[in-house]
């Protein structure tokens, strides 16, 4: 019997020791978590665009409570606690070790936490403790761009684990969804520190063996000019639109703007299901954001690309004159193609073409380009591609640069000469987004060179010793051999075109930057929403604002060396060159001269429609 | 003459050095390692002392009677012994599920250990009386004397105890040479009486840690958490052990009854399989100088008595041992001499007592013989 003892404890201590001293190491010792701070992110100025605030929250330790139905129901009368709060904790219950305080309710407010801290006695294993919450101070106004942190969901964990990330989360509540918060997670999110506890068997801590502080994440500094962009969120003023923003020189987003939208305050934490569906029922669409996943035909603001296609094939010469009666008929066939202006506009060359939108000269380039090769030059200017820009690409839309096989795949359908005619004034299959749109113009006032659109301008590292501003890793200019390919007196003339709009005497835009002290070039797009009857005149007031054209307008300024190309799509906005020019006339207004002048003329009655 | 006049004084003094020797040694043993087992609580520790004390005294007065008073008032102490008994049954306070102590006011009391020592003393002399080697007749009807306050102890329910008690007087029936044919037949007749222990005599919770014992990990947090914390304890501690105080699963209470039952535990976590092997050494030096008293006696009740009290310790040793290690149920058994409590460490040592009057009044009984 003896022998039985000593083998016993043999096996134990000697041959097992390893084992069991493990076992004891992990009863006795915790790591506990402590999660990060995230990054600060700034705006191109230093503004705080994204910041942390210290929220309070209620725990409880359900172990340790044996009425805690009851006492659920007494910590009732002192904080809202709705039962899917109580649903939640119980769920959110199992993931947490025996006797840890698990989450009961987010955020409260100053009232719940003084009603409770008074009757704190009849509570002994609940408790208050403060977190950092994400908070945006300008609520809705960037939403779009910045996008929010939420809760980690099961989705989250997943991905983390594929990315044996997960251990870094243990402790942070909440991780970027969507927009910039997503896509920089791994710079904003930091590096987690841990505490080595010792703790007894009720898993109290009876001592701190280690403390590793946590690092927080980097702080970033984004190309956003944030007074432009407030300041078109004002001029908005809520209405279903997009405006994009570019500083030309180096792709840098000044602003990108999707209005109407929404406060991302909401999310952090969780939102309630109330809340989301009032967002998701809006018929405004405030979720959708129009500046990247909108896809509009882009009417005629594609002409000036066209334009320098046609003269770079030499389908056309900057001499090439074409007759305009007011109509372009498709040879061989009876159909008809109206321009806007049902008169025509005469003899017409490229110039004059672009000055005056001449929509006919454009389904005769179309016709003489055919749809591969209006493919192909399109394709180069980014249009059916994404632009790649920093926010996560299923956030991003491709649009629809229409092809054969595009059409093939789509409709199960041949590619049709007629097809390719209304693709010459940006018509017929073929859709944008607005970030599209600048990413084009800034290609065209680069003379080819390509800048991916971006948003991260500066990162700074919270390591104590390290260069405390990084410039961002240099943008690499997109290869591509439009430079090359594209003669530079043909992106001339295309430019001149612009500045004719603006400034030319018959330009479609001449009214609206009569005056100006500074030089522009743009382009004006009426997008159709509303299929006219071929005998029918658009009149804004006889048909429902929701099927009314949108109104697109790009633009960049100054003309000899511009700091900003602008893309605007006015959803239902009426006439482009009116309604798209006058609003980039107040954005370049502000951007360049300061002028804070909001006050824009509602011109949706006007009945002229050249653009 | 010089052994003869050093034997008088410890003679004079009714106690055999060598046992108390080794029994002091583990008492030593018992207050360090109670020390740390508390938590480092000095009321304890000096509770610890004091039961001690009380111990030893309770011995050093037992041995100053005579044996022959041992063998009259066995009738009437075991009747005593049966009677608190069924009075613990009715009255006493409960505990964990199992009514154990009787409270008289200045303390509480446990007949459940007086029937350690009244059960051995009433069968040594039963077969003493009706001679040895013990008839079947005899056997049968020492075994009705062990049954009753066996069960009457198992019906608290102390499976524990029940389990020693029966033991005490089973030792001393073999101690006193019955026939093979008969120890063959009880162990056939136990067999059989297992499965209706099982079905109809054990409670759920006493089955269950039967069960548990098999597959501790079938309930890791509920009864299968002790038996592998205290196994953790025990591999956690190695060849030297984490050091006295420093035993983390001990000092962060992750032992359950840390300085009762599982003391062992303790012990081998701070001082090792080193500590643990001393402290068997120490129980078998203690065990061996018992038998050598026990073949001493010359009297065939001194003889059985003392053989079968110094085989309930050993048996006390191994199951309290086997327990913590997770090679037997835990059936809550103290450690002897180690394990804090009082009723157990004073009737351990008057059995002490009993024996070392036995072993010092020897030839006083020869002469009366």
């Amino acid at each position: 019997m003896v022998a039985v003892l000593l083998v016993t404890l043999a096996h134990l201590q000697i041959f097992s020791f390893g084992y069991y001293n493990t076992k004891s190491d992990n009863n006795r010792i915790e790591i506990i978590s402590i999660p990060p701070n995230r990054g600060i992110i700034y705006d191109r100025n230093g503004t705080q665009l994204a910041i942390n605030n210290t929220i309070y929250q209620l725990n409880i330790i359900p172990d340790k409570i044996s009425n805690l139905d009851e006492q659920l129901n007494q910590l009732k009368i002192l904080v809202d606690l709705t039962d899917e709060d109580i649903e939640n904790f119980q769920k959110e219950r199992r993931n947490y070790k025996a006797h840890r305080s698990v989450p009961l309710k987010d955020n409260l407010t100053e009232d719940e936490i003084a009603k409770f801290v008074v009757n704190q006695h009849l509570f002994p294993f609940i408790n208050i403790t403060g977190n950092r919450h994400r908070y945006y101070p300008y609520g809705s106004a960037l939403t779009h761009v910045l996008g929010y942190v939420s809760k980690i969901n099961t989705q989250d964990k997943v991905h983390l684990e594929e990315e044996d990330r997960l251990s870094d989360y243990v402790g942070t509540l909440n991780i970027g969804k969507i927009g910039i918060e997503r896509f920089y997670e791994d710079l904003l999110h930091g590096t987690p520190g841990y505490e080595e506890v010792e703790v007894n068997n009720r898993g109290k801590i009876v001592r701190q063996l280690n403390h590793n502080p946590p690092l927080a994440g980097e702080d970033i500094y984004l190309t956003i000019d944030l007074n432009l962009q407030l300041y078109i969120e004002k001029l908005l003023n809520g209405r279903k639109a997009a405006v994009v923003a570019i500083d030309p020189n180096n792709g840098e987003i000044l602003a990108l703007v999707s209005s109407p939208s929404y406060d991302p305050n909401l999310f952090v934490g969780g939102i309630s299901s109330a809340k989301y569906k009032a967002l998701l029922e809006d018929s405004d669409k405030p979720l959708f954001n129009r500046a990247m996943l909108g896809t509009y035909p882009p009417a005629s603001t594609v002409k000036p690309f066209i334009a320098i296609s046609a003269l770079s094939e030499g389908i056309i010469t900057p001499k090439t004159i074409v007759q305009d009666p007011g109509y372009w008929q498709l040879p061989g066939t009876e159909k008809r193609f109206r321009d806007w202006l049902r008169w025509g506009h005469g003899k017409v060359d490229v110039t004059k073409a672009l000055e005056e939108s001449v929509d006919t000269y454009f389904y005769q380039v179309a016709y003489d380009l055919g749809i591969d090769r209006l493919y192909f030059w399109m394709s180069k200017f980014g249009y059916g591609e994404r632009t790649g820009i920093d926010i996560s690409t299923n956030e991003e839309s491709r649009g629809i640069m229409p092809n054969r096989e595009w059409k093939k795949l789509r409709h199960k359908q041949s590619w049709l000469p007629g097809d390719t005619i209304p693709v010459g004034i940006g018509q017929g299959y073929w859709t944008v987004t607005p970030l599209q749109m600048a990413k084009a113009l800034t290609i065209m006032v680069n003379n080819g060179r390509i800048y991916t659109p971006h948003l991260l301008k500066q990162k700074r590292s919270n390591m104590p010793d390290n260069d405390p501003l990084s410039l961002t890793p240099e943008y690499i200019v997109e290869d591509s051999n439009l430079e090359t390919l594209v003669d530079s007196k043909y992106w001339q003339i295309a430019k001149d075109g612009m500045y004719r709009v603006m400034f030319g005497s018959r330009g479609t835009a001449r009214k609206i930057y009569a005056g100006s002290p500074y030089k522009a070039a743009g382009k004006s797009g009426t997008a159709q929403v509303y299929g006219l009857k071929s005998d029918e005149v658009y009149n804004a007031n006889n048909i429902a604002e929701h099927l009314r054209d949108h109104a697109l307008f790009i633009a960049f300024a100054p003309y000899d060396k511009p700091t900003i190309a602008l893309a605007i799509v006015l959803e239902n906005g009426g006439s482009g060159s009116s309604n798209g020019g006058a609003m980039a006339k107040h954005i370049l207004d502000y951007y360049l001269l300061g002028d804070e002048t909001t006050k824009i003329e509602e011109s949706t009655l006007d009945m002229n429609q050249g653009d | 003459m010089m052994q003869s006049k050093k034997k008088s004084i410890w003679t004079r003094l009714h106690v055999d050095p060598l046992f108390l020797f080794f029994t002091l040694l583990l008492l030593v043993y018992s207050v360090c390692i109670i020390w740390s087992a508390s938590g480092q609580d000095i009321a304890m520790t000096e509770r610890k002392v004091i039961q001690i004390l009380l111990g030893i005294a309770t011995m050093l007065i037992l041995a100053q009677f005579p044996p022959r008073l041992y063998e009259k008032w066995a009738p009437y102490f075991y009747i005593i012994c049966i009677i608190f008994l069924v009075v613990v049954d009715a009255f006493g306070d409960s505990s964990k599920g199992a009514q154990r102590w009787l409270n008289l006011g200045f303390m509480r009391f446990q007949p459940s250990e007086l029937a350690k020592i009244a059960v051995p003393l009433m069968v040594a002399k039963f077969i003493n009386q009706e001679g040895c080697p013990p008839s079947l007749k005899t056997t049968l009807q020492t075994l009705a004397i062990i049954a009753v306050p066996t069960l009457l102890v198992a019906m608290q329910p102390d499976l524990g105890t029940a389990i020693l008690v029966a033991m005490s007087g089973i030792f001393i029936i073999f101690l006193a040479g019955i026939s093979w044919k008969f120890i063959i037949a009880a162990t056939l007749s136990i067999g059989a009486f297992i499965p209706i222990m099982w079905y109809f005599l054990m409670h759920d919770y006493q089955r269950e840690r039967v069960l548990t014992l098999f597959n501790p990990e079938r309930d890791p947090l509920g009864k299968g958490y002790h038996i592998l914390q205290s196994k953790t304890a025990i591999g956690s501690g190695g060849l030297w052990g984490k050091g006295w105080l420093k035993g983390t699963q001990s000092q962060l209470e992750f032992i359950p009854e840390r300085h009762t039952d599982f003391i062992f535990s303790v012990i081998a976590e701070e001082f090792g399989f080193v500590g643990a092997i001393v402290l068997l050494v120490l129980f078998l030096c203690l065990i061996a100088r018992g038998l050598v008293i026990a073949s001493q006696s010359q009297s065939t009740f001194g003889r059985v008595l003392i053989g079968g009290l110094i085989l309930v310790l050993f048996i006390y040793v191994f199951i309290n041992i086997g327990m913590v290690s997770g090679i037997l149920p835990v059936v809550g058994v103290p450690l002897p001499l180690i394990s804090y409590g009082g009723s157990s460490l004073v009737v351990l040592m008057a059995g002490f007592g009993i024996m070392m009057s036995i072993h010092t009044h020897r030839n006083m009984l020869s002469k009366n013989i």
